[in-house]
């Protein structure tokens, strides 16, 4: 069995709405020992963890809370991220409705270490019962002094609000995030400064992901070091999955890293539904690369999946079957990014819409080499100059189909046509 | 100092600085679009992507601070590629329609789209027009030019905090708009105009009335006239390529005779005038318990924007009109009487450096004859340039003119009406020496000169020490506003100036101003005003002269009929 249930193992088994029950399986217990203990060798642990934000990015987590312990200053934040608004991506909403406790038992050993005051969870505004689901762990948490003034009456206090999502998948993004939650619209900032410099209303900021914070407790537990040895060099841990698409199985799996992507499509999802042949699989969600068959044998691991230089570690493999097209889901892609660029770069406010007119010539059969051409220097140039991740992202399916299935473009030119 | 590479080239540049700043103090050009040196960094363009070493995407150099060792290049294959991508997608969604815009040779995008060597452009067009916002008299907005690059947006609620601006929507229906999609006179826009003056295309520009200054030359029944506001001349010189801060009064005099006006005045005559009426005003104020602190009147915008967001604090707004409006009262009474002309047959004309202006003369208040407009057409800087290139004059080679009689007399007191600042010395050197009975020692009040936000003096009158205050554009304002209307304010006489650094930096002046221009034109006001033999208004024959034969006295009867006003609250709609 290729699963390995650390960061999901109360997942189905305990009352997601019962604090006894997360208690019961050793829930805060790690909290509580950590309030004993020194601030820096607590992040320290995490740096030895070699922990990797698991939003997608994969950036550093010990980096971040050191940038945030570092700033001084009475108001520090915390926000969790729980947006997870891209498509073949719910690997977070399985934690929340599962396992809440250990998301804001995590918020609350950062906080802890980087002396944070106030936290924020930022769920997506379509994911009613984990915002309920929380609301109620918040509320219990809060019964027991584990959230509050003088937390178990240490001189610690920290709360955490929930903020429902403005409906936008750029929101997502750190700081269309913090500027939603502002009560602007969700548009990104220029960087410098960065969130743990000038975060939320101005104030140092850590923003890190649902999953990323149901992991902290388990590495403060079992130790940084024994936490590397799971997974491979350059990827500690594991990982959720989102497995969706033409599965046999779809839902959430959670995986060391290592694990190839014909084991997830094999061994945990049972095939292609209906037995049909696979004809490609997505990974990440709708930003990361789509991938031929032959590829399939490829270990999940940052250092990969950088390779396509997308954002592809959210956790997402999408299984498309030979009943489509490229074309079908690349329409898809540049349509769902057409509609949630926040508008504020170039690249990503006017290429979407360049994109789709060119596609639409290969889907006509009038597309010529100038297109092919045109195409792929947009995307490339989308993909270097956007300002934010969504742009930089977006083109990461065509980029890579012309790069894996170039014979489907070319069958779909004209000719005659330059 | 941070040690770099850019483009093969060793430099060593101050910590901090930007990849952008780090190249152009070295000479190395990196083309931009959204940037504006006063702005905040907008990194919206990205057009000034650069190839940093170990880097994978391209970055921006506007947003991008140096590090040492950083090996940068500015216009590797990469990056021109990128650059030129870009431009054609805006291009792509862009009117384009280059000779009937009014930025045609002036606009940021063609020159970009020239320098980067666009010829054609590899994406289909997907405009779709959307109508023009012109409802107001001031300012054309035209959303099918707008590049999106927010510079007005910053302009106007992180420079002037008025905030009418914003950002509507998202992906390519993105839009610049006055706040939930209304049009300018629907809301509390002023029409201080400098989101025009920043504006790098033909998206918002002054309404041109040039047409209408044509018309009226060549009409044989009007007797033309023009008057040149004190800002004007440190900076025409400018739209015929001179540097900024060249004085060019009496070529402007030449020019626009040249143009066909019949007389050619100086809107400076009736600064005087206003300091003789403001200055009583504010003497009438203290001596007799009124309303304090006083503020001064001169500046439309300024009007706008109290009507609009200050209504409670009109009663200490001095009722002076502007000296643009008290010059056309003049022109249809006293002028026209002189004269012996029908006031209708009288068509005034105001050179002006504001597109706020352009609203004032169409207020109902600002008619001595009924239904008949005291100043006809404002054009601003701008367009004067327009007029000066449509008929070929080399207006650097002119020969110099003086201004007409009987509005000929000046002095420096009101040309330096034309920066921060100005009125209040103007003000100061007058009230000064009718209070105290004595000369002033030393006529320059430089506290209250320069850029600063708020600037501040004291002066003794009647032996009491008193607080006089400088508000430069409308951010500052609203902080004077603000204490006025708590009733904290410590001062007695306030000045107000919409634009930043005054009216040499008015929305109606040449494009390009930055800050380095406004010290360059303000260096040359304060030179205009070394100059003139008589620096103090009360001290200017020709107003004595108009008092005398027309006026009474200050704050007289007729005054109050001819120059002085009244203000209303104007909440939500400001084209009432
Ligand atoms: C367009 C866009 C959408 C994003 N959406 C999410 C999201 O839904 N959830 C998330 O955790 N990170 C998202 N991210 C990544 C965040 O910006 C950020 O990197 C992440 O929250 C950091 O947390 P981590 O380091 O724990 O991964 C998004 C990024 C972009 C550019
Ligand atoms: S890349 Fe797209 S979503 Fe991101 S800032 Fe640019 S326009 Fe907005
Ligand atoms: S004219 Fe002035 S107030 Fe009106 S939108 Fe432009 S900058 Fe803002
Ligand atoms: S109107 Fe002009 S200044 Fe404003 S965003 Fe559009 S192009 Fe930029």
């Amino acid at each position: 069995m290729i699963e390995m249930r650390l960061v999901s193992k109360r997942c189905g088994i305990i009352n997601p709405l019962s604090i006894d029950d997360y208690q019961k399986a050793d829930g805060y217990e790690t909290f509580r020992k950590a309030l004993a203990r020194d601030k820096i060798k607590l992040i320290e642990e995490i740096e030895k963890s070699a922990l990797r934000g698991r939003g997608g990015a994969g950036f550093p987590v010990h980096l971040k809370i050191m940038g945030l312990a570092k700033e001084t200053g009475p108001v520090k934040y915390v926000i969790c991220n729980a947006d997870e608004g891209e498509p073949g991506n719910f690997k977070d909403r399985y934690l929340m409705e599962n396992d809440p406790h250990a998301i804001i038992e995590g918020m609350l050993i950062t906080a802890y270490m980087a002396s944070a005051t106030k936290g924020f969870i930022y769920i997506r505004g379509e994911y009613n019962h984990a915002y309920n689901t929380l609301e109620w762990a918040i509320a219990e948490a809060r019964r027991l002094k584990l959230l509050g003034d003088a937390i178990l009456d240490t001189e610690f206090s920290f709360d955490i609000e929930l903020r429902s999502g403005g409906g936008s998948y750029v929101c997502g993004e750190e700081f269309a995030l913090i500027e939603s939650i502002e009560g602007k619209p969700g548009r990104t900032r220029v960087k410098p400064p960065f969130p743990t410099q000038k975060g939320l209303y101005g104030l140092p900021t850590l923003i890190n992901n649902v999953e990323t914070f149901a992991t902290i407790p388990l590495i403060i537990k079992m130790g940084g070091k024994a936490y590397a040895r799971i997974g491979t060099k350059s990827s500690t841990g594991t990982k959720l999955i989102s497995l969706s698409g033409n599965v046999n199985e779809k839902g959430v799996f959670e995986i060391p890293f290592g694990v190839t992507i014909r084991q997830v499509i094999e061994e945990l999802g049972h095939g292609v539904a209906n037995g049909r042949k696979l004809k490609m699989v997505q990974l990440g969600g709708a930003c990361g690369p789509i991938i031929p068959e032959y590829m399939l044998d490829m270990m999940i691991d940052f250092e990969r999946f950088e390779e396509f230089e997308s954002k592809t570690g959210a956790g997402a493999i999408i299984v498309i079957d030979d009943r489509f097209d490229i074309f079908d889901i690349l329409m898809n892609v540049v349509g769902f990014f057409e509609h949630e660029s926040c508008g504020k770069c170039t690249p990503c406010r006017e290429g979407h819409q360049q994109l789709r007119i060119i596609l639409q010539k290969f889907i006509d059969k009038t597309a010529g080499v100038k297109d092919l051409v045109s195409l792929e220097s947009l995307a490339r140039v989308m993909h270097q100059t956007s300002l934010c991740g969504l742009g930089q992202t977006s083109p990461t399916a065509i980029i890579s189909t012309l790069r894996y299935f170039r014979d489907d473009y070319i069958d779909r030119m004209d000719s005659l046509i330059l | 100092m941070v040690n770099l590479r850019i483009n093969n080239r060793e430099l060593a540049v101050a910590e901090g600085s930007t990849i952008l700043e780090a190249a152009r103090t070295n000479n190395i050009k990196i083309p931009t679009l959204c940037h504006y040196p006063d702005l905040g960094i907008q990194s919206d363009c990205r057009i000034c992507v650069v190839e940093i070493e170990g880097q994978k995407g391209l970055a921006t150099s506007c947003s991008t601070i140096v590090r040492d060792g950083m090996v940068v290049k500015t216009n590797s294959p990469r990056v021109l590629n990128a650059r030129k991508t870009i431009t054609e997608l805006i291009l792509a969604n862009h009117d384009a329609n280059c000779t009937a815009c009014p930025k045609n040779l002036s606009c940021e995008l063609q020159s970009l789209a020239n320098k980067l060597g666009i010829d054609e452009n590899r994406f289909q067009s997907v405009l779709t027009l959307s109508p023009l916002d012109e409802g107001n008299p001031a300012l054309i907005r035209n959303p099918n030019r707008c590049i999106k690059c927010g510079r007005c947006v910053d302009v106007c609620k992180n420079i002037q905090g008025v905030g009418v601006l914003e950002l509507m929507g998202r992906s390519h229906h993105l839009k610049i708009v006055p706040a939930f999609d209304h049009c300018l006179s629907d809301l509390f826009c002023t029409y201080c105009g400098q989101c025009a003056a920043v504006c790098p295309v033909g998206a918002i520009t002054e309404k041109d009335d040039t047409d209408i200054v044509w018309r009226a030359l060549n009409h044989h029944d009007k007797h033309v006239i023009v008057q040149v506001a004190p800002a004007i001349r440190v900076s025409l010189a400018e739209e015929a390529n001179m540097n900024p801060g060249t004085v060019c009064t009496g070529k402007i005099v030449t020019a626009l005779k040249l143009l066909g006006f019949d007389q050619v005045f100086d809107t400076d005559f009736t600064a005087d005038l206003t300091i003789i009426e403001e200055g009583n005003e504010l003497i009438h104020r203290l001596t007799s318990g009124g309303v304090l602190p006083m503020m001064t009147s001169c500046c439309p915008g300024w009007i706008n924007f109290a009507e609009q967001h200050y209504p409670e604090i009109l009663p200490h707004i001095s009722s002076c009109k502007s000296p643009q409006q008290m010059f056309g009262a003049l022109a249809k009474t006293y002028y026209a009487e002189k004269m012996g002309l029908e006031p209708a047959n009288v068509f005034v004309v105001s050179i002006m450096p504001c597109t706020a202006k352009k609203y004032e003369a169409g207020r109902k208040e600002m008619r001595a004859n009924e239904d008949l407009p005291d100043v006809d057409v404002v054009l601003t800087t701008r367009e004067l340039g327009k007029m000066l290139r449509q008929m070929g004059i080399d207006f650097a080679n002119l020969a110099e003119t003086p201004f007409d009689d009987p509005f000929g007399i000046t002095t420096g007191a009101a040309a330096i009406f034309g920066a921060s600042g100005g009125v209040m010395e103007a003000a100061l050197r007058t009230v000064y020496e009718v209070v105290n009975g004595e000369p002033l020692t030393n006529l320059d009040f430089t506290d209250v000169r320069g850029l600063d936000g708020v600037k501040e003096t004291v002066v003794k009158l009647a032996e009491k020490p008193y607080r006089f205050a400088v508000a430069n554009n409308l951010k500052n304002a609203r902080l004077m506003a603000e204490a006025v209307k708590a009733g904290t304010s410590p001062y007695a006489f306030i000045e107000v100036m919409c634009c930043p650094g005054g009216c040499i930096g008015g929305g109606g002046q040449p494009y390009g101003t930055i800050t380095k221009t406004r010290l360059d034109r303000i260096k040359a006001t304060y030179q205009v005003d070394a100059a003139m033999p008589i620096r103090k208004s009360h001290e200017n024959p020709a107003i004595a002269k108009l008092y005398q034969e027309y006026l009474d006295r200050p704050l007289g009867e007729q005054s109050h009929n001819l120059l002085h006003t009244h203000y209303h609250a104007r909440r939500g709609k400001p084209n009432n």
